[in-house]
């Protein structure tokens, strides 16, 4: 099966006051139709400026893309101009907020602005496109659709305003569907009835669904394969299930041991991974995550490991592992 | 949302009731009446005449009835009689309230078509040439007087056109009529487009940072779209409410501008009211521009509910 | 020191705007010793001449040298001006702390108050004011630092409602007892950024209001040579014949306001960030 979304040495920097940040540095994978990869890491990692990459949504006067391409089905998007890739997004690829509450223009009516991304793409009628954007919010599990329609964002639950997000952004059903914390904002029984939603869709339409998030359960949940991203790099990648069994990288094994375990000992620390994630605009020589890492030996503050198979379907960027 | 009006109109009448009292007894505080005036302009001396004169016009009542006698009259729609002509304050001022009022809702046209793209454009190009220009221009706009404004409008018309936008009664071509209104429109709403510039500048800014926004371009929406769809509707809302602080801006603009331009209007008969003491008149004028103040300012409230579904529809 | 000069290098504007005002206010000290003629001295001789070796700007009808008039005109300003922005903010803001801090039916109270004086246009307000008392410098000041009063006490008011929101958490945690104090040590001086802010925000608009009833002949009376007064009405009848009585008082004015509307926008920049770009 070939892969629908392909990304190759991705790299996104910005000009800053303080430096050049490399935000996104030569990051590669790919996703299969149908399959959800999921990219893990701290915030300032690079997992939410990635995606932005792969739509292109970098800010421009101090963000730029420098090098990379991502392909789509075989087309760069990267290479394409301004209206071939605004022709993309929402068709082709599409992408899901944190915050749905600030995600919504407040000023419009949820089901104005599905039928927007509807007639957008599609050219259909006024008409055609509401009723359209009501079986939409009615594919989302959300009852009444008629009357939530003509609702505004802020008349809405939480929850019910992801799924309406999640109806738009699923609306033209594209190929691709970038989530970026969609569940970090809600509450914890709704975040599970998201995910599933999410799941579902995805198995009815074939979307590729790229996940990034921070919370390692949402990973175990949904994702097949996964990926791992510490200061702007790709550090870990594998299937889900390889990289819980056995996490290679000293980063993953870390943030996997801080997760609090069910019947662990009553008064016992919890444990973490000491210092705090480097400037982006002035990072250590050698591997980025030495000056934290137990495990760190010579070569590592000296020479950046390069990402090697360790196992059938898993790779991590290491010497120690 | 009856009620909120209804509360609005109570607040209303209440404010209104102490800027009254206010004006009346501002009007007073500082002894010189009318009387003393139009008896030292006059020359007469004779004592009799004066007293003859203080009570036709009821001076010599204790203030508090004075202010009870106009009240009452008010509510009836009887505002008195100027000190001055002797004929009814309304005679006076209705004919001269449309004057006025063409010239604010002009002024009011003007600083917004010119307001709102400008600070729309400014936004965009943030931190461009053009953007420093604009900014520039406004706030040099902001300290210009606006009656030298008004000086300087007219010696250009004077030396480089040889005309004089006069004011007219019966202006014999269209072509005069507009300008008679337009040029001191433009110039009272110079000012004003200056502040809305900024306004709708700084909105837009904000807007442009909004989540929103980015969800809209990516649903792959047109930069046009997304600027003037998306994020100007919701960057003039604080513009609507500039609108009616505004109004009141533009009062004192018409003031001087009228003066200067030599305009009949109501904002300069208050000058020429204050000027000859006819307190009947100045007291009415000032209660007058009270009510538009407050009035305008309820109308733009409420024009703000209705944009805003946030505030019409509370979930 | 060191700090003036990275934010001097930082706001260009700003520093242009504080150099107006820093020759403004050394153009009213200085004035007797810079201007080169008396300003009240009339002379039928060299009524409307036009600007020569001897005049520099010109002289006006009544034979009175522009530049001298000018130079002392920025006396009168300034003393306006600062006159009535303290004032007006002093009185503004005293209300507001106490308005805001003590509350209850005082709060009630002052907020109708400034209702009702918000309720008129602040040249209308002022006109009525010099009106009822005369018109007089000292009346004009009073006339322009009334209307601002009710503007500042808002503004001060809301400031300081943030404010003992956040004092009364930890003061709760805290000490507790000694409230009061702590809020008078804590609550008040943090008022005075952006009480700072305001002020240098009205002041443009003080020397414009006086500008504005000296023009309308209710301001600054004679011999007190007012830029506002200098462009009254009789000016209009001169456009053509001596267009400097028009232009340059004008300039002046503008100039002037200019400077501190740059020099109030980089500083309400540096104290209060969060309302810039």
């Amino acid at each position: 099966m070939l892969p629908v979304l392909e990304v190759s040495g991705l790299t996104t920097v910005f000009q800053t006051r303080s430096g050049l940040v490399r935000a996104v540095q030569d990051v590669s994978f790919s996703v299969n139709p149908g399959e959800t990869l999921a990219i893990v890491g701290e915030s300032g990692c690079g997992k939410t400026m990635t995606a932005l990459s792969l739509m292109r949504l970098i800010p421009s006067p101090p963000g730029r893309i420098t090098g990379g391409t991502v392909k789509l089905d075989g087309i760069d998007l990267l290479a394409l101009d301004d209206a071939g890739m605004r022709r993309m997004r929402g068709s082709q690829i599409a992408m899901i907020f944190q915050e749905p509450m600030t995600a919504l223009n407040p000023l419009f009516t949820v089901g104005r602005q599905i039928a927007e991304m509807i007639s957008l793409h599609e050219g259909i009628s006024r008409r055609s496109a509401n009723s359209r954007a009501v079986e939409m919010l009615q594919h989302v599990r959300i009852p009444a659709p008629e009357r939530r329609a003509r609702e505004y964002p802020h008349q809405m639950s939480g929850g019910m305003r992801q799924r309406a997000m999640i109806a738009m952004a699923l609306a033209c059903k594209p190929k691709v569907l970038i989530a970026d914390e969609p569940t970090t904002a809600l509450d914890v029984t709704i975040q599970a009835q998201v995910l599933d939603l999410i799941d579902d869709l995805r198995k009815e339409l074939g979307t590729a669904v790229v996940l990034i998030t921070h919370d390692l359960g949402v990973v175990a949940e949904v994702a097949d394969r996964m990926i791992v991203m510490y200061a702007g790099r790709k550090v870990e990648e594998g299937t889900t299930q390889n990289l819980f069994a056995a996490p290679s990288h000293p980063y993953l094994q870390g943030l996997m041991a801080s997760i609090p375990k069910f019947g662990a000992q009553e008064g016992a620390r919890l444990k973490e991974i000491p210092g705090i994630v480097p400037p982006l605009n002035n990072l250590p020589p050698g591997c980025a995550f030495a000056p934290r890492c137990p495990a760190a030996i010579g070569p590592c503050t000296e020479t950046r490991p390069p990402l090697e198979m360790k196992r059938q379907g898993h790779a991590a960027a290491c010497w120690v592992a | 949302m009856f009620q909120y009006i209804l509360r609005r109109l109570g607040l209303m009448v209440l404010t209104l009731f102490g800027v009254s009292v206010a004006i009346f007894v501002l009007l007073r505080i500082v002894p010189g009446n009318i009387a003393d005036i139009l008896f030292d302009s006059a020359g007469m001396v004779d004592p009799v005449e004066k007293q003859q004169i203080v009570k036709d016009l009821g001076l010599d009542l204790p203030l508090v009835t004075q202010y009870a006698h106009w009240i009452g009259g008010l509510a009836r729609g009887d505002l008195g009689y100027s000190y001055v002509s002797e004929k009814p304050v309304l005679d006076e001022i209705l004919p001269r309230i449309p004057i006025t009022a063409r010239l604010a809702g002009l002024a009011l046209l003007f600083a917004v078509c010119a307001g709102v793209p400008f600070g729309v454009i400014s936004a965009v190009r943030q931190n461009t040439g053009l953007d420093y220009l604009l900014r520039l221009i406004s706030l040099a706009a902001l300290s210009m007087p606006s009656f030298w404004l008004g000086l300087l409008v007219l010696m250009a018309f004077v030396n480089w056109f040889g005309i004089l936008p006069i004011y007219d009664k019966a202006p014999p071509t269209w072509g005069a009529a507009i300008l008679m209104y337009g040029v001191p429109a433009a110039t009272v709403g110079f000012r004003s487009s200056a502040l809305i510039m900024r306004l709708t500048r700084s909105s837009m800014l904000e807007v442009l940072r909004q989540d929103y926004v980015r969800t809209a371009r990516s649903k792959g929406l047109s930069e046009p779209a997304v600027t003037f769809i998306h994020a100007l509707r919701n960057a003039v809302l604080p513009v609507i409410t500039t609108i009616g602080i505004e109004t009141a801006f533009l009062f004192g603009g018409l003031i001087v501008t009228e003066t200067v331009f030599n305009i009949p209007g109501v904002a300069r008969f208050l000058v020429e009211a204050i000027r000859w003491r006819d307190y009947p008149m100045v007291q009415n004028l000032v209660m007058f521009i009270a009510v538009i103040v407050v009035l305008v300012n309820l109308i733009v409230d409420l024009a703000y509910m209705f944009v805003d579904p946030r505030i019409r529809l509370r979930a | 020191m060191r700090e003036a000069l990275y934010y001097a290098r930082r706001y260009p504007l700003g520093v242009a705007g504080a150099l107006i005002l820093i020759a403004f206010v050394v153009t009213a000290v200085f004035a007797n010793v810079i201007a080169p003629y008396d300003p009240l001295t009339t002379n039928a001789r060299f009524s409307l001449a036009p600007p020569s070796r001897h005049f520099l700007i010109g002289a006006d009808m009544m034979g009175r040298d522009m530049l001298s008039r000018m130079i002392h005109g920025a006396r009168i300003s300034l003393a306006v001006a600062l006159g009535a922005t303290c004032i007006g903010s002093g009185l503004g803001a005293i209300l507001g702390l106490t308005s805001g801090y003590i509350g209850g039916w005082f709060d009630l109270i002052v907020q109708r108050i400034a209702e009702i004086m918000q309720a008129l246009p602040l040249l209308v307000m002022a006109l009525v004011i010099t009106a009822s008392l005369g018109p007089s410098l000292v009346n004009t000041i009073i006339a322009i630092a009334i209307p601002l009063i009710p503007n500042v006490a808002r503004v001060i008011r809301a400031n300081v409602l943030s404010l003992r929101e956040l004092n009364y958490v930890e003061a709760a945690r805290a000490v507790g007892m000694r409230g009061r104090r702590i809020a008078l040590v804590h609550v008040f001086p943090n008022t005075i950024a952006p009480l700072i802010v305001l002020a240098t925000a009205q002041l443009g608009s003080t020397i414009l209001t006086e500008a504005s009833l000296s023009f309308l002949g209710l301001g600054v009376p004679e011999p007190y040579p007012s830029w506002g007064r200098m462009l009254s009405d009789s000016a209009a009848e001169y456009l053509r014949s001596a267009p400097w009585l028009v232009i340059f008082p004008g300039v002046a004015i503008s100039l002037v306001v200019f400077g501190a509307n740059l020099f109030g926008d980089a500083l309400r920049d540096i104290l209060d960030p969060r309302q810039g770009d």
